[in-house]
């Protein structure tokens, strides 16, 4: 019983680093790169938990993390917004927004596995 | 009527100037010799009837001799003391101090500034992330690079057992964002290097100022750029020396030439000045008989060279936020260099009604109240389209009182140059307490 993991996100590479990383650890991982239409992946793939870019081309993370607590389906999933900036004004949007939680780029790979197990409870 | 502060330096300059010894200067107009040698060392202060005087021997306007140079830099010296008011600068002695000591007052001006120029300076360094895109955007390139360098190195090296294809895969991952990395933080230090570089010049003075400055200097007359054979922009800010040390400061005058020298092709020294000797300082009319828009003819008349004529005219004009984006200024009209201006010039009252000329007879406060005839108008600048948001700049020309045509019809409009610095007690746009005033 594999969770799914959507990943939105569009730097090639960290892409294949946490894609492996979570694979590994038994999860079902998928990922997309367009902010535009990342609502619409995230209502085809039922993700049981979503990891949220805010530097996203077309479209900010806040604005999609804003618009997916306002729909029914996704009030309550949980998301991890990954940002470059760690101030605390940022840490303050993503809280505001309704983050599940904020992890600040580059993470290390222990955190960011403990933070997916622990936002899925398992 | 050399520019020099105050009115008692101008006495002796102009009586120095016909030749006249101090004696025969008193004794013409009723006073000691020694009375007039503490006025022409601006250590006391002449009005009514002894300035009517001197200056009838001396052969000027009294208008000629009296403060309109010292209304800027009493400005500047109220602002200073606004500044820093713990130093408890002694407000109501602003104006003897400046006569006693005119290098010291100048030197408090000057400094002020300087001050005002490093403050925005620095508020602009200070948050350089939110300001500056490229910076941003390069810092963002290398933290996604470092984020994916750190991820992929760290399953390779502390994963556990990794597929020897994932391995390859990784290490080529992490060979190509090595040479990313490497290139984005070459790029950032240079940016911020080159930054740096005309940032010996930056927070000294910024570029509009060093324009001004220059245009000072010339009078706001740029000959090379008028007639036949008109010098391209670009070179005339190339062999200016006052306008290429910073990239920024060459960039806006380049821009502001170029209008210059399109402005005089439109409209040539020689047929404007021949207009304004039959018709006046009459933009209207000048604007008409010339066949060209105001904002045009009050540039021109800003921009005519220097004549014997004591009396200048000024001009200011103002983006849609209200921000001064050019200031020739005029003695007597103080134009703040940073911060908001009084929002009942006319400058502004055009801004409110877009295409609309504006004219009125403006005082401004002072011992000897200065009287100026102020034209604006606020025209579309750049693009005009249906899709586009509409951009107004709004000009405005500040005619001294010699200079203005007669109109007796026209109402007289108490104005200011700042809230902070003006003193009228009872005045429905203030904004900020005065110096002078105390309070609302």
């Amino acid at each position: 019983m594999g969770k799914r993991v959507l990943l939105i996100e569009d730097e090639p590479n960290i892409i294949e680093a946490i894609r492996f990383l979570l694979s590994r650890e038994g999860y079902q991982v998928d990922t997309h790169t367009d902010g535009s239409t990342a609502l619409e992946a995230v209502a085809a793939r039922r993700p049981d938990m979503v990891i949220l870019d805010v530097m996203l081309p077309n479209k900010s993370g806040y604005d999609i993390l804003r618009e997916l607590r306002a729909g029914e389906a996704t009030a309550r999933l949980p998301v991890l917004m990954l940002t470059a900036r760690g101030q605390r004004r940022d840490r303050e949007m993503a809280e505001r927004f309704g983050a599940s939680r904020f992890m600040t780029k580059p993470f290390s790979n222990s955190e960011m596995l403990s933070s997916v197990r622990e936002l899925l409870g398992s | 009527m050399p520019a020099s502060g105050l009115t008692g330096s101008r006495i002796r300059e102009r009586r120095t100037g016909l030749g006249l010894r101090q004696s025969a200067l008193a004794k013409a107009v009723g006073i000691s010799p020694a009375y007039l040698n503490l006025i022409e060392h601006n250590r006391r202060r002449i009005g009514g009837k002894l300035l009517v005087a001197l200056a009838r021997e001396l052969e000027v306007e009294p208008s000629a001799l009296t403060e309109g140079a010292e209304a800027a830099l009493l400005a500047e010296l109220r602002t200073a003391a606004m500044g820093l008011p713990e130093a408890a600068a002694e407000r109501d002695l602003a104006e003897e101090f400046a006569g006693r000591f005119p290098g010291w007052a100048a030197l408090v001006a000057a400094q002020q500034r300087r001050i005002e120029a490093l403050e925005q300076t620095v508020a602009a360094l200070t948050d350089r992330l939110t300001h500056d895109p490229q910076l941003a955007a390069s810092m963002h390139e290398v933290l996604s690079v470092v984020t994916a360098i750190r991820a992929t190195a760290s399953i390779l090296a502390e994963g556990g057992e990794v597929d020897p294809e994932w391995q390859a895969r990784f290490h080529r991952n992490l060979h190509e964002d090595s040479r990313r990395l490497a290139e984005s933080a070459q790029a950032l230090v240079e940016y911020l290097d080159s930054a740096g570089e005309e940032g010996g010049q930056v927070g000294v003075t910024l570029p509009q100022e060093e324009l001004e400055q220059w245009l000072q200097a010339r009078g706001f007359h740029v000959a090379e750029l008028e007639g036949e054979g008109a010098l391209s922009p670009q070179e005339m800010v190339a062999r200016e020396p006052g306008l290429n040390r910073a990239r920024t400061t060459a960039s806006l005058a380049a821009g502001w030439l170029a209008r210059y020298r399109e402005d005089a092709r439109r409209l040539p020294l020689e047929r404007l000045r021949e207009a304004v000797a039959r018709l006046g300082y009459a933009p209207d009319a000048l604007a008409r008989e010339l066949g060209c828009e105001l904002p045009l003819v009050f540039r021109r008349l800003a921009c005519l060279p220097d004549t014997s004529e004591a009396a200048r005219p000024g001009l200011v004009s103002c983006d849609a936020s209200g921000t001064l984006t050019f200031r020739k200024p005029v003695d007597g009209f103080p134009l703040p260099r940073y911060g908001a201006a009084c929002p009942l010039w006319p400058l502004y009252q055009a801004l409110a009604r877009p295409m609309q000329p504006v004219r009125a007879l403006v005082e401004q406060p002072g011992r000897t109240p200065r009287r100026f005839l102020c034209f604006a108008l606020a025209a579309p600048a750049g693009p005009v389209g249906f899709e586009q948001v509409p951009l107004f700049a709004s000009t405005m020309l500040i005619l001294p009182e010699e200079l203005a045509p007669e109109d007796p019809a026209a109402p007289l409009l108490p104005v200011g140059a700042s809230c902070r610095i003006c003193p009228r007690g009872d005045c429905a746009a203030r904004r900020e307490p005065s110096i002078l005033t105390d309070g609302f």
